[in-house]
């Protein structure tokens, strides 16, 4: 990693706080494109509020938060919606406007943020479909008429909507059966290298992790522990860390074997 | 994004360069169809980055130019892009064939049949649900010990004492607009004194206790429909139904047992407040003091009236319950569906109760009370 890297994401000096609660005490991330950055840590830690507030749903304590190199906290409302529209959220159950077909749903993002013709936004829509991996005849479909991990896919689609340049996935694979669940790792694989996606993954899943993610950053501490290449995280010395990477289900997951040659 | 296009003879092909990046924020309308035909070339070489937009947009330029006899060729194209036209064309779906557009009268004359097929299913289920309630009551009266008191407190308070102060309010205002109305018209005729009997006619027999279940229809009613609903959407219906619980017994039957006992006694609280407003208004407009007014009141206006008129409220209350119940239970899975059935509950529970007022009043008529 001796080239410079393009930071799209740079989070310092992070602090977070519900009440008495501290979350995050001095949390520094970068994000860099064309990655696919996993985010772990227990529960509790913080994985989905750190989502929460890179994305502006939360406004933190204090620190910095600059994704393109706007500084969230000061941006106006246009930076704000000009940064939006680079990004796209799947959150965890798919979040999906359940008023709205999922076809309506992908379109949704394009009506905000585009003055594309009806007849192109359906078809990007569609398009958007097909790439999550959808049959067609879900366009027309309800999200209550879907099953949990064809709302997940559709909530992929409407967060490809824009073409971003970075997805957000809160624990994509959550509720997904090991094959639905191994497919949807490939599907985001797939449309990360074909796309140039900068992928922020918020996961449990140590199959994922293994599968797709170039790098990950794990949450303890209040902070950022470690980051690092599965293999390199796998080799660091602290208690959580070793229960997390070298566990019972972290062999199973073929990391411990990774670990020894 | 200027687009140099070279146009020659008919023959010769025609060759697109883009320049700049081809996404859904920019360049699109640089493929636009603009009348090309024949063998296109699209020269990608001045263009930038491409998205799954930019793609699409190629991809369907190529598919009308082949529909046409003729085709796209695209060259010049960086690996990243020969990648994204790859993954769109082998993900897209399939062009489509054009929908048949459909006879309008046709479709209308099936959206009424539609419309007519589900208005009797809806019916039936009504009925159906009512039968089960029914049941389920029943069996209740033969085991009252099984009967779930606290929830039937818990919806009495609800249904009947928090709808005191409104229901009270509204009668007496009727009772005032009806004393002044009525003034009006009686001052003509000398005959003041008989505003007595039309207030408490038309209020015993008929307005109070139908405003009062039109209020009713639209406050709990309503409710109804929106727990009952939500539950529904969460599922906790069902998980009711695998613990054996039976939500009829659990959740239909103490709402509509409450509205069977409050309505009666919220009929009767607006009965009371149209009479004290109508002899205020009388008072004060008429000068039909409220001696007098208590005078006529028993002399002129028989009983039937006001039993007349409750009568109807334990009808009127099973009609708003279990309609407000159905319609919770028939919510689908998502937050439109709980808005659309909570106000189809609350227009069929007030269309049901005039209709039953209705036929009451031809009843009354032919057995002469």
């Amino acid at each position: 990693m001796s080239e410079p890297r393009d930071t799209i994401i740079e989070v310092r000096g992070l602090r977070t706080q519900f009440g008495p609660q501290v979350i995050h005490d001095g949390l520094d991330l970068d994000v860099f494109r064309g990655e696919v950055l996993g985010i772990v840590g227990g529960s509790g830690t913080g994985k989905s509020v750190l989502l929460r507030q890179i994305t502006g749903l939360l406004t933190p304590a204090a620190g910095t938060i600059r994704a393109f190199g706007t500084d969230m906290g000061q941006a106006s409302e246009a930076e704000r919606r000009a940064v939006e529209r680079r990004w796209g959220v799947m959150f965890q159950d798919g979040a999906l406007f359940s008023a709205l077909t999922v076809a309506e749903n992908v379109e949704a993002p394009m009506r905000v943020h585009t003055d594309l013709a009806p007849a192109v936004r359906r078809e990007l829509a569609e398009l958007k479909v097909a790439l999550s991996g959808l049959p067609r005849s879900a366009c027309d479909k309800y999200p209550s008429e879907l099953s949990g991990g064809m709302r997940k896919r559709a909530g992929l689609a409407r967060a490809l909507a824009l073409d971003p340049e970075i997805v957000f996935l809160d624990e994509p694979t959550a509720g997904l059966d090991p094959i639905g669940a191994a497919a949807f790792d490939d599907l985001i694989g797939e449309l990360q290298a074909a796309m140039g996606l900068t992928v922020f993954m918020v996961t449990h899943d140590l199959d994922s992790l293994h599968a797709i993610c170039d790098r990950v950053a794990v949450l303890a501490e209040k902070r950022v522990l470690a980051q690092g290449t599965m293999s390199e995280l796998a080799r660091v010395d602290h208690p959580w860390m070793i229960d997390y990477f070298r566990g019972p289900r972290a062999r199973a997951a073929g990391i411990g074997a990774k670990d020894g040659d | 994004m200027a687009v140099q296009s070279e146009p020659k003879s008919d023959a010769s092909p025609t060759t697109l360069r883009p320049q700049g990046p081809l996404t859904i924020a920019a360049g699109l309308e640089a493929l636009k169809d603009t009348g090309l035909a024949g063998a296109v070339t699209l020269d990608l070489s001045g263009a930038g980055r491409i998205d799954t937009a930019g793609a699409a947009a190629i991809l369907r330029l190529g598919d009308r130019l082949a529909a046409a006899g003729g085709g796209l060729t695209v060259t010049g194209e960086t690996p990243a892009q020969r990648r994204m036209l790859d993954l769109v064309a082998a993900r897209r779906f399939p062009p489509e064939p054009p929908a048949r557009a459909p006879d309008p009268l046709r479709a209308a004359v099936a959206r009424l049949g539609q419309a007519v097929v589900e208005g009797g299913g809806t019916g039936v289920a009504l009925t159906a649900f009512l039968g089960q309630v029914v049941a389920t009551l029943a069996a209740t009266m033969l085991r009252p010990w099984r009967l779930r008191l606290t929830p039937l407190v818990f919806h009495l308070g609800e249904v009947g004492l928090g709808a005191v102060p409104i229901v009270a309010l509204m009668s007496f205002l009727i009772g005032v607009v009806l004393a002044y109305q009525g003034a009006t018209q009686l001052r003509q005729f000398g005959a003041e004194v008989f505003v007595v009997d039309l207030i408490a006619v038309s209020v015993l027999r008929e307005l109070g206790i139908l405003l009062t279940a039109i209020i009713v229809a639209g406050r709990t009613g309503a409710a109804f429909t929106a727990a009952i609903g939500s539950m529904k959407m969460r599922e906790e219906i069902d998980a009711m139904r695998t613990l054996g619980l039976d939500p009829v017994a659990v959740l239909v039957l103490p709402r509509v047992l409450a509205l069977l006992i409050a309505l009666p006694l919220l009929g009767l609280v607006a009965n009371v407040m149209g009479l004290l407003g109508g002899a205020v208004m009388a008072w004060v407009e008429l000068g039909v003091s409220p001696g007098m007014f208590r005078a006529r009141l028993l002399e002129g206006v028989d009983i039937s009236n006001a039993t007349v008129g409750l009568i109807k409220a334990p009808v009127f209350a099973l009609i708003i319950g279990v309609v407000g119940c159905f319609e919770g239970m028939r919510v689908g899975g998502n937050a439109e569906s709980l808005g659309r059935r909570t106000s189809v509950s609350v227009v069929t529970a007030i269309f049901l109760v005039i209709l039953a007022d209705a036929l009451f009043s031809i009843f009354f008529s032919v057995v002469g009370l």
